[in-house]
């Protein structure tokens, strides 16, 4: 821990697209900063969330246009950054985690040489240390034979493991900032728990960033410290997750009460009302 | 209404034959909503795929409203008497044909007549309006394309629905009206649900009783108080209640 | 009926069609305005729409009777009485070329009508039915694809005696198992859809099931192949014609035009050249609109 500066800052972030009938925002206008904690960013398919975490790591593909007042890591701007140096920034500092591994890693290469070329990317490591690396990386994942999952190929593992395998291979290089985009949607939910432990004992032990995207509201008010609500593209809420029950917008409630949930029976589920004036009305600063 | 015994499905042949359910035996009552529940690949939505007959290696007796089936066969009886929802909404409609082809054309099958009203009436029921009717799927959201496709079920008339993880592609708020609409749907029919689903909170939701499986073995029937009990007679169904209640930080 | 304040345009783009028509015409609309996009496909389909138009009015619009022999006038370079020059029997040749469109648009539509359809209705019926109807119909399109197509269009001919009529169905019988392939690999992927299991289980057949929804999805793909494949048929058309197994003598098209021109090519190359440069032309334009097609079509298959 040095200071409590932010890990990354963002200010007015903006991703638009050109389409047919003009431009289309995705991103409309995003402020929020990333301490050594969790921060959940959660909302519904379309509202932006994940294009926010794309749009950090320089990976809004063209046509799409990042805009940004600022955007900084460790007080140095990473707003449109040339290829080569974003890739750098990448590999070493910032890592992410995306939704399914089997399209994030190559099926044809063994898992450990993909963790020892993502290590070596970044570091001028030998060849004998990056696989020593490897190696403990997949040990901190809780994988129990790492000696053989080294040598394995992405199809013969399972997702849960997939999945940490892919955080194994992101937290190689001891990136500050982890960005998860749905780590856990595509897994069992017993071996979501373990996952998470995971990133959680990561960012507890190794003073991470870690920007947790996902649409479970309940799960991510569960895991993280601190939630970001959006909405078409903007924060509508922010606020400390253990005061989310406490949440003022709206949308944010609605979100919470249209979930069936195991301890609060229901007759029926409240079905959320959407309103225009969300798309532009205030920001929520709760839990003070 | 629905009667599974000691059914068996596998996949391929040895030595690679793969066993995704094995020896499951189950009852649903009519007018019941019974829910299968399981992590992925514990066979849960194979068995709705048996008893449609969209998979063909099976042994066991199954009977649907006293009518025993077999193989992959199945009588125009059955057709009317059971139909299936599916998972993802974007697969299951067809990208070239518009609703009123993919109704009208259901309804035919099931040798309908005043194939015109009943579409109105079809899309009123899942809560779309007439002017849905000529749309394309790709002109439909999620939520939207779901309706269609209960519609599309909806339209032989059936008894039993099953429902193989209707609301897990959709949003939370999406899934709710959705899960509204089945409910209200069950409830004005009279129709049987067996719903399959790996969220217990959505089976403890929309169901009555409720199967857990694990690796293609049935592991207990229990009913939904004794799901919000957390009174699982299982190791297994406890620690996937546990799980589903949230994530609770392992030692601070 | 429809609303008075409305436009045509947001008629068509009607996100609520109100009636079947109004779905289709756009749907049809918007496949359009897609590809009007691609400026090259669109110069692609000007091409061939005049193509088409030169075939139709080619009575018309050619100077000279495109057999009309003057020995007096042979081999002369492009003048402004044969403005592409004339052949080594004084014929003019743009009139040729004009009245050879006719053959070619022949010979490529008819190839194109037939292959595609033998390959759809094989491919698709092995990919659905598997099986042993799979292995058997499978077999026969790797033997086939085995040969190479010109050589065995080349033994068609051979044993069915020269001429157009032949060329056209060498030409077909060789060309089908690509589409084949194509159709089947399209149908394996269609036939685990969950959509094909829903009409299933609404009882539906399999011949209604093949026709009504596998035969749908697959043809986009198949038209887009089609259009790249056109060129190829036409330059094999054009080497039928050359090795002067295609159309006969006197009849005009391109590929036996080039054919007659070879003997004078470097003294006189218009012979070759002209005819060459219709057939190069033709092709390309059938490149660029096939591209255009993937465009509106099969918008996976698009670049990026």
């Amino acid at each position: 821990m040095t200071t409590d500066a932010p890990l990354i800052s963002v200010r007015d972030l903006r991703v638009s697209f050109p389409t047919r009938s003009g431009t289309f925002e995705a991103v409309r206008g995003v402020s929020f900063d990333l301490g050594r904690e969790r921060l959940g960013v959660v909302g519904e398919s379309g509202s932006g969330k994940s294009m926010t975490g794309r749009a950090i790591l320089g990976l809004v593909r063209p046509p799409g246009k990042v805009t940004a007042a600022s955007m900084t890591l460790d007080g140095q701007s990473i707003l449109n950054l040339p290829q080569r140096r974003m890739r750098k920034i990448r590999g070493q500092r910032i890592s992410m985690v995306m939704q399914d591994p089997k399209f994030s890693l190559n099926p044809v290469m063994p898992i450990g040489r993909q963790i020892v070329e993502a290590y070596r990317q970044g570091s001028n490591a030998s060849r004998a240390d990056a696989r020593a690396k490897a190696l403990e990386m997949l040990a901190a994942v809780q994988i129990r034979d790492p000696e053989r999952v080294f040598d394995a190929y992405p199809h013969e593992v399972s997702g849960g493991m997939g999945q940490r395998i892919m955080i194994a291979m992101m937290l190689a290089p001891d990136p500050e900032v982890l960005i998860a985009d749905e780590p856990t949607s595509a897994l069992d939910v017993s071996v979501r728990t373990e996952v998470l432990n995971i990133m959680d004992r990561l960012v507890r032990d190794r003073g991470m960033g870690l920007i947790f995207i996902s649409h479970d509201l309940n799960l991510v008010s569960q895991f993280c410290d601190r939630v970001l609500i959006m909405y078409a593209g903007r924060i509508v809420e922010q606020l400390d997750a253990r005061d989310l029950h406490k949440a003022r917008h709206p949308y944010t409630q609605g979100l919470l009460n249209s979930l069936p949930r195991l301890d609060h029976p229901v007759e029926r589920l409240a079905v959320l009302q959407r309103q225009e004036s969300w798309r532009d009305g205030q920001t929520f600063e709760g839990g003070a | 209404m629905l009667d599974v015994r000691n059914l068996n499905v596998w996949f391929g042949h040895p030595p690679e034959r793969v066993d995704a359910v094995r020896e499951v035996s189950f009852q649903v009552a009519e007018g019941e909503s019974f829910g299968l529940v399981g992590e992925s690949g514990s066979g849960k939505s194979t068995i709705l795929r048996a008893i449609t007959g969209l998979v063909d290696t099976w042994s066991g007796q199954v009977s649907v409203a006293g009518e025993t089936i077999a193989g992959s066969r199945r009588s125009r009886a059955f057709h009317k008497t059971v139909q299936m929802v599916f998972q993802d909404p974007y697969a299951s409609l067809h990208p070239r044909h518009s609703i009123d082809r993919v109704l009208s054309e259901t309804l035919r099958l099931q040798g309908m007549d005043g194939i015109d009203g009943r579409i109105t009436r079809l899309l009123d029921s899942v809560g779309l309006g007439k002017g849905f009717r000529f749309r394309y799927p790709h002109q439909l959201s999620g939520g939207q394309r779901q309706r269609v496709a209960i519609a599309r079920a909806l339209a032989a008339e059936p008894r039993l629905l099953l429902l193989d993880e209707p609301t897990s592609a959709l949003d939370v708020s999406v899934q709710a009206e959705i899960l509204n609409l089945l409910a209200d749907l069950r409830r004005e029919h009279g129709l049987t649900y067996v719903m399959v689903s790996h969220d217990l909170s959505v089976v403890g939701h929309m169901c009555d009783r409720l199967a857990v499986m694990r690796g293609g073995e049935l592991v207990e029937v229990m009913g939904v108080a004794d799901l919000r009990a957390g009174n699982a007679a299982s190791d297994y169904a406890r620690s996937l209640i546990a799980a589903s209640l949230g994530y609770v930080r392992d030692s601070a | 009926m429809a609303d008075r304040t409305m436009t045509r345009r947001e008629w068509l783009l009607s996100d609520a069609p109100q009636s079947r028509r109004q779905a289709r015409l756009g749907a049809a609309y918007q496949g359009w305005r897609t590809f009007r996009r691609n400026k090259l496909a669109m110069l692609g389909l000007i091409i061939l729409v005049l193509l088409v138009l030169t075939a139709i009015f080619a009575p018309w619009i050619s100077p000279q009777n495109p057999y009309a022999q003057n020995l007096a006038n042979r081999l002369q370079p492009p003048s402004g009485a044969n403005w592409l020059g004339t052949d080594a029997l004084g014929r003019d040749i743009l009139s040729r070329l004009i009245w050879g469109s006719r053959t070619t648009l022949f010979i490529v539509g008819t190839v194109a009508l037939v292959a595609p359809i033998i390959g759809l209705f094989i491919g698709t019926v092995a990919g659905f039915a598997g099986g042993w109807v799979d292995q058997v119909l499978m077999r026969v399109t790797d033997i086939f694809l085995a040969f190479p197509k010109l050589i065995l269009a080349l033994a068609f001919v051979a044993a069915l005696g020269p001429g157009i009529g032949n060329a056209v169905l060498a030409l077909a019988l060789t060309s089908w198992p690509p589409y084949a392939r194509l159709a089947r690999a399209e149908t394996l992927t269609i036939r685990r859809a969950d959509f094909i299991a829903a009409a299933r289980l609404q009882g539906a057949g399999r011949t209604r099931l093949l026709i009504g929804h596998i035969w749908p999805l697959c043809l986009s793909s198949m038209i887009v192949r089609v259009a790249l494949d056109m060129a190829g048929i036409i330059l094999s058309a054009a080497g039928l014609g050359f090795l002067g197994l295609g159309a006969q003598p006197p009849l005009a098209e391109w590929g036996a035009m080039i054919s007659d021109g070879r003997n004078y090519i470097l003294d006189f190359w218009w012979v070759a050249a002209m005819p060459g440069l219709a057939i190069f032309v033709v092709s390309l334009a059938f490149n660029l609109l096939g591209d255009g097609l993937r465009d509106v079509l099969d918008p996976k298959g698009a670049k990026e």
